[in-house]
């Protein structure tokens, strides 16, 4: 016999006022919040070492001497789903709209490797983003769009490298030059082994097509930004602000010693080195957050690898705000969220910023979700004044305390996982994940027991919700991209495939940077899944031991 | 048969399972830990599992029932071929329930299929660890193994 239920969508309500007079209260991270901040507070605070002007070193205040003065932050948001033509109508309409950046969504099956017609792809094709199979699909997503003339973002990781080669072959035969190109891979394994968990291989062998995408660019793409260090996925997966930045900038640090045990100089691909981070909703903190990040960066660059550039010790990151905060129950709740987010970012001196729509708790945004979400940034740029002052929080006592504490609390993360024998290390040894598992778990109960309010769901709540619009996704993305995929497996030489990937096999087997045989393997049609197959091959697949 | 008013006579045995290519794996974590600190018994296959290796993770175990947590839209591809498999090999009395981003419109489906519970984003722990309680098989004495 089937019965269905109603699932209760609130705890039992207790009799525990939320907020009494008498709590106290903790940051995220779980450091006291005192009632009043003074000048005691500053007490080893020093202001030249450790606040200093902007657009000087350690960069506490921001990278740029005028802050936005000079130019806002970029307004990227994120966008893909389906074939790559539905995508190429987003963008075409994005670039007439006078836009000039590009953010590109991959579906799960391109993200880990696989073909539109793998088995695991079942059900996945085109749905979380756009599908890119061959270098036909990539052909497809530019059509139309002149690679010299715009900068591209592309959110992907353990076939990066594939992706990219992808990309400059597109590029090529567009005549335009690599040297002009401009634009990010995400390129980021070791957050996808703390946090997202989208990885293929084993982290050395990753590491190395990252190191090698590092020395490759540096030779031939030299205004691509290599790598995108994320602590976005690590605050996502239950992180604190705290976990997020000390793991994120122990990730980087970590890209920096596998870039120089490579042989590369840290001043020839540093510079090209870019973060990417959460915004959540204890606004003070993530404000600490982004300056003690800079500030953290700067003093690693400069004195623990001793880069003498400038460009090496600026960080700069992107910001998006949390998706995890979402709620499906009042989902206009949402907006409200995501704008407080944001300008924490803002303030916190984003240099790019995603702001997320109210409906993405559902399903991915439709497109009137995704113009208010970007509505909300040109709010905050244009009407709340709030970027006319460079770090307007400098000399706070309450955001310098939280900045030096957060400094220094990354810095005892630093040494734990220096003692480990770096990340690479610590993550096979479950570091990372266990101290994010507990944090996760510990911040359920809170909600659980009302300690956290999460306004709608554990508190003023609603007996009856108003459903909203939302965007669906068919599957006729799944029959279009496998249509296309034995098209090109006709018309392309089944002998040159062969060929380029046998070459690949042998380069992966010795230390050789991978990027040229890469490019041979695509100008041939290889498909994405034949690429990573070949690679699996060779290095074999991680599997990693769950910890719960 | 399910029957729902029978006390819990040993302890409830949880597949938690993350099927398709997705590796958002807080949720099923964090629920796994709930159900766990609520006496369950409760094993996490970790990720990327098939259908058949679900069912396979459930037979092996004796599991009452097996959790599902699904967040990259692949739902309605996974619990059809799960609830056949289950059905081939007379494992109905499983109970079946999932979480994740479930649109709303595809939750009559499911159910129709026999997932019994699904949990869309902010469902409490405490829902989830009674929902199971009150839906799950009555539960024999270890001894007299499954009854069909």
């Amino acid at each position: 016999m089937r019965r269905t239920y109603n699932v209760p969508m609130t705890p039992a309500a207790t009799d525990k006022p939320a907020g009494a007079a008498t709590r106290s209260f903790t940051t995220v991270s779980g450091r006291p919040v005192e009632r009043l901040y003074t000048d005691a507070d500053l007490a080893g605070i020093d202001p030249a070492a450790d606040i200093g002007e902007p657009g000087q070193f350690p960069y506490t205040r921001g990278i740029h001497a005028s802050g936005y003065g000079g130019k806002l932050w970029t307004m990227r948001q994120f966008a893909g789903f389906g074939t790559p033509e539905e995508t190429n109508g987003r963008y075409q309409r994005l670039l007439a709209a006078g836009g000039t950046g590009l953010s590109v969504a991959f579906d799960l099956p391109t993200l880990m490797g696989r073909d539109p017609d793998h088995p695991l792809s079942l059900g996945e094709v085109g749905k979380c983003g756009v599908s890119v199979a061959t270098l036909a699909d990539m052909e497809q997503l530019f059509d139309g769009i002149a690679l010299a003339d715009v900068t591209t973002s592309m959110t992907i990781n353990s076939p990066a490298a594939v992706i990219f080669a992808m990309y400059l072959v597109v590029a090529e035969r567009q005549r335009a030059d690599w040297s002009r190109l401009s634009g990010t891979i995400q390129n980021d394994i070791l957050k996808e082994f703390i946090a997202q968990k989208e990885y293929i291989y084993p982290p050395r062998p990753s590491m190395r097509l990252v190191t090698d995408t590092f020395a490759f660019c540096a030779a031939q793409v030299p205004r691509w930004n290599t790598i995108s260090v994320s602590g976005y996925h690590i605050r996502e997966a239950g992180a604190t602000a705290l976990q997020e930045l000390a793991f994120t900038l122990r990730d980087g640090i970590e890209y920096v010693q596998w870039g120089i045990d490579a042989g590369l100089a840290v001043d020839e691909f540093v510079p090209r080195i870019s973060f990417f981070f959460n915004a959540h909703n204890d606004f003070f903190e993530e404000i600490a957050k982004y300056r003690a990040a800079r500030k953290l960066w700067a003093t690693a660059m400069r004195d623990r690898f001793g880069a003498r550039e400038e460009r090496s010790w600026k960080l700069r990151f992107h910001t998006q705000t949390a998706g995890v905060s979402l709620t499906a129950q009042q989902p206009y709740n949402n907006v409200v969220r995501t704008a407080i987010q944001a300008l924490a970012g803002v303030l916190g001196g984003t240099n790019s910023l995603h702001t997320n729509s109210l409906d993405e708790a559902f399903a991915l945004p439709t497109e009137q979700a995704a113009t208010l979400a970007l509505r909300t940034q040109q709010i905050i740029a244009h009407e709340s004044g709030v970027a006319h002052v460079v770090d307007p929080f400098g000399g706070s006592f309450f955001v310098e305390r939280l900045t030096k504490d957060m400094e220094e609390g990354a810095l005892a993360y630093f040494e734990r996982i220096d003692r480990m024998g770096g990340m690479v290390a610590a993550i096979e040894a479950g570091f990372p994940q266990r101290e994010i598992a507990e944090s996760s778990y510990r911040f359920q109960q809170a909600v659980e027991r009302r300690d956290a309010v999460i306004v709608g769901v554990n508190d003023f709540t609603q007996p009856q919700e108003t459903p909203i619009a939302t965007l669906y996704i068919d599957e006729s993305a799944t029959t279009r991209q496998l249509e296309r995929l034995a098209r090109v497996k006709a018309v392309r030489s089944a002998a040159q495939v062969d060929r380029t990937l046998a070459a690949l096999r042998a380069a992966a087997g010795t230390t050789a940077n991978l990027m040229p045989p890469l490019l041979d393997a695509v100008r041939a049609y290889a498909t994405l899944g034949e690429i990573c197959d070949t690679l699996r091959d060779v290095w074999g697949e991680y599997e990693e031991t769950p910890v719960v | 048969m399910t029957n729902d008013q029978q006390p819990v006579a040993r302890t409830i045995r949880v597949v938690i399972a993350k099927p398709g290519l997705d590796g958002h794996d807080r949720g099923a974590k964090v629920i796994a830990r709930a159900l766990r600190d609520a006496g369950m018994e409760v094993i996490y296959t970790g990720l990327r599992q098939t259908p058949e290796q679900i069912v396979s993770a459930a037979l092996q175990e004796d599991a009452d029932v097996i959790g599902l947590s699904i967040l990259s839209g692949a739902h309605n591809h996974i619990a059809p071929r799960l609830m056949q498999l289950l059905h081939d090999r007379q494992m109905d009395d499983v109970l079946v329930v999932m979480g994740g981003i479930i649109p709303d419109v595809d939750v009559p489906n499911l159910k129709a299929l026999g997932i019994q519970g699904v949990f869309p984003p902010g469902t409490s722990m405490q829902a989830i660890v009674d929902f199971i309680r009150l839906h799950v098989r009555a539960l024999e004495p270890e001894s007299s193994g499954r009854q069909g």
